[in-house]
């Protein structure tokens, strides 16, 4: 959408603006082992990016001079993203890490060329030796979510603001929409997509539309707080994501789902210093320490508090997997039978709603 | 249905009002000759400098004059480059855009991650608040949404009645002319273009006290832009400034209200409709160039040279 936008100022304008809406900055160490990051938005955004930078600056902090580290900031997910990462492999950084999806095939292209160079692009789906993936099974905190969502909710409509069409984010909608179903058997999540991770007027105007339909409780998969914020101002109730959200809106914020980077970006740079670079596709959830469910409000009810607890307890012995059997479709077929779970291959593909969600998931291409 | 439509109406209201208020400010700036395109800039700026004077305590009329300040200092460091220093407008608006966009992420760092402590929050008018659709959108704004309701009046009569108005103008068509029938033209676009900062740092501060609430890198979001676009889109007039943002929000509401009642349409058409309703106008636009041109400032982005 910043894009488009931007587009528009240039089309008005003859200038374009992506190009100068990519500033490098440059963190200060010693010499040793070079670190780049290559983030989607600010790290003032204050959600996604600024998750991964608290990540950057655990590393930092961890190892001290032993790792230079970088980042680009407001990088669009289009030829830039390879421009910017053929820079940052150009200079020197032996690690890259990619953190958005739509960087996917810019990172494996430029990987090509660098062979000496590890990469690691967060939420992907396509690997190279020197290509290894990481993720974070977010939608094990929005199932949480539904949990508590289920408990709260007066009227038993859900919202969500969705950003891209892609299995990311559709898995957390049919994870929100399961966990509140546990409570509430009829209730249904109606889901509004945006077409962006970043654009707070967007985000305002689709958690608006929500909320006029019935909504009462939100959840976004946006990288802004603007959902909350108009949750508060509407009177009804919504959750944080990817930092604790707290803060933004005291009188709306139910919980947070936030992801936690620095133990694994710490993990990649010590086993890189040891010369023996980490290799394997590491999808980390709640168990892993990669994400969480925190700042339970004093606005969610005691039975709703316990009911997330025990499950992120299940979760974090191993004993409930979100996607596991009988779960329905929408049109209320089973979809994965009871006894069976949907493997990692499966849930990072996923692309249908469970029952309970509404509306027809738009394709992603 | 009437219930739908209500929130639907309030959504495009209130994206609507920044982009008024900040197309305004701009309007004036080019009637009078300078093309600055560096509202986006000006925007953020006028934001944090609100957000910070509230979040350290300061009260709402603080941070409006803060606001408007900040957008106002901006657009005089741009005016000093293009009608002192006879810069290229283009470019020095374009840097002005970076400029703002910088500072205001630099000295934001530390302003992320809560609410704003005071905030202008929605004043319903008494009685008129009643009334069905138009109540609880128009007449339940926030402040500053009254504001530019007033702001839309001021500056149309200030450019259709009033003597300042019609120097103004002429300045726009023809600085020569202006300069030899004795007006201050260099002074004259100094304060217009203060003005379209001032009005740009308001629609700042709307965005971080009135509607998101918080501070944010980036977050007008491109909307800067937007604005910019109006005021071509609305043919140098205010009324069409207004009536164009309240098309581009109604029709960007309209989408996400077709989603949020299951209506199926492709995410991508729906996020393209404001812009393709920009284009449609804008063809209906060009087919009477005379309209454009009549009220398009003939001296629009050229420098000056003023010898006083």
């Amino acid at each position: 959408m910043k894009a488009w936008k931007s587009a528009l100022g240039a089309v008005v304008v003859g200038a374009s603006m992506l190009s100068m809406a990519v500033m490098p900055n440059t963190a200060r160490a010693a010499d040793p082992l070079k670190m780049a990051w290559v983030y989607l938005g600010p790290p003032g955004d204050g959600g996604w990016t600024y998750a991964h930078d608290i990540g950057r600056k655990a590393v930092e902090k961890k190892l001290g001079d032993k790792v230079k580290t970088t980042f680009v900031e407001n990088v669009p997910e289009n030829a830039d993203a390879e421009r910017v990462i053929r820079d940052l492999a150009a200079k020197g950084n032996k690690i890259i890490f990619t953190t958005s999806f739509g960087y996917m095939d810019s990172t494996l292209k430029v990987a090509k060329s660098f062979p000496k160079t590890e990469f690691y692009h967060a939420t992907g789906f396509k690997s190279a030796p020197n290509v290894t993936i990481y993720n974070s099974r977010m939608y094990e905190p929005a199932y949480l979510a539904g949990i508590i969502a289920g408990h709260v909710s007066k009227k038993g409509v859900l919202g969500f603001v969705a950003s891209f069409p892609i299995p990311e984010v559709v898995r957390n909608i049919d994870a929100y929409t399961m966990g509140a179903r546990t409570v509430n058997p009829k209730i249904t999540t109606k889901v509004v997509w945006i077409n962006s991770w970043f654009d707070p007027s967007k985000e305002r105007q689709a958690a608006e539309a929500l909320i006029g339909q019935g909504a009462d409780v939100l959840l976004q998969n946006t990288d802004s707080s603007a959902v909350l914020q108009t949750a508060q101002d509407k009177g009804v109730y919504a959750f944080g994501w990817d930092s604790d959200m707290t803060a933004y809106a005291p009188k709306a914020h139910l919980a947070s789902s936030i992801e936690v980077w620095g133990g694994y970006y710490t993990k990649v740079a010590e086993a890189a210093l040891s010369g023996k670079p980490l290799k394997s596709t590491v999808w980390g959830g709640i168990k892993e320490g990669m994400n969480d469910l925190v700042s339970i409000s004093s606005l969610v009810p005691d039975a709703a508090k316990k009911a997330a607890e025990a499950k992120k307890a299940d979760i974090k012995a191993g004993k409930f997997a979100v996607f596991a059997g009988p779960i329905k479709g929408q049109d209320g077929s089973i979809k994965v039978a009871a006894g069976t779970s949907l493997d990692d291959k499966a849930i990072d593909s996923i692309n249908w709603y469970v029952e309970g969600v509404e509306g027809q998931l738009p394709s992603a291409k | 249905m009437l219930d739908s439509l209500t929130p639907l109406l309030a959504s495009a209201v209130a994206a609507a009002i920044p982009l008024i208020i900040a197309a305004l400010g701009e309007l004036i700036a080019e009637r009078s000759g300078v093309l600055n395109l560096g509202l986006e800039g000006m925007m953020l700026v006028g934001g944090l400098a609100a957000f910070v004077t509230v979040a350290h305590g300061g009260g709402l009329t603080a941070a409006v004059l803060a606001a408007m300040l900040a957008g106002m200092v901006l657009a005089l460091i741009f005016g000093f480059v293009t009608l002192t220093l006879q810069a290229n407008q283009v470019a020095a608006g374009l840097s002005l855009t970076i400029l703002g966009t910088g500072i205001s992420a630099f000295f934001g760092r530390g302003y992320v991650g809560f609410r704003a402590p005071a905030s202008f929050d929605d004043l319903p008018l008494p009685l008129l608040r009643e009334v069905p659709l138009l109540g609880a959108s128009l007449f339940s704004m926030n402040l500053l949404g009254y504001a530019a309701v007033v702001l839309l009046g001021a500056v149309i009569w200030f450019l259709t009645r009033s003597k300042a108005g019609l120097a103004l103008r002429s300045i726009g068509e023809s600085p020569s002319v202006a300069r030899s029938l004795g007006l201050p033209v260099t002074r004259v676009r100094y304060a217009a273009v203060a003005f379209g900062g001032a009005m740009s740092g308001l629609a700042g501060c709307y965005y971080a006290v009135a509607q998101f609430k918080m501070w944010q890198e980036g977050l007008t979001s491109g909307n800067g832009w937007i604005a910019l676009a109006l005021v071509v889109f609305a043919t140098w007039r205010p009324a069409r400034v207004a009536l164009g943002a309240l098309l581009f929000g109604g029709v960007t509401a309209f989408g996400l209200y077709l989603q949020a009642i299951g209506v199926h349409v492709s995410t991508f058409a729906l996020g393209s409709l404001p812009y393709l309703a920009t284009i449609l106008v804008l063809v209906i636009i060009s087919t009477n160039q005379l309209m454009i041109r009549r009220n398009a400032p003939a001296s629009l982005g050229k420098p000056f040279f003023d010898d006083s």
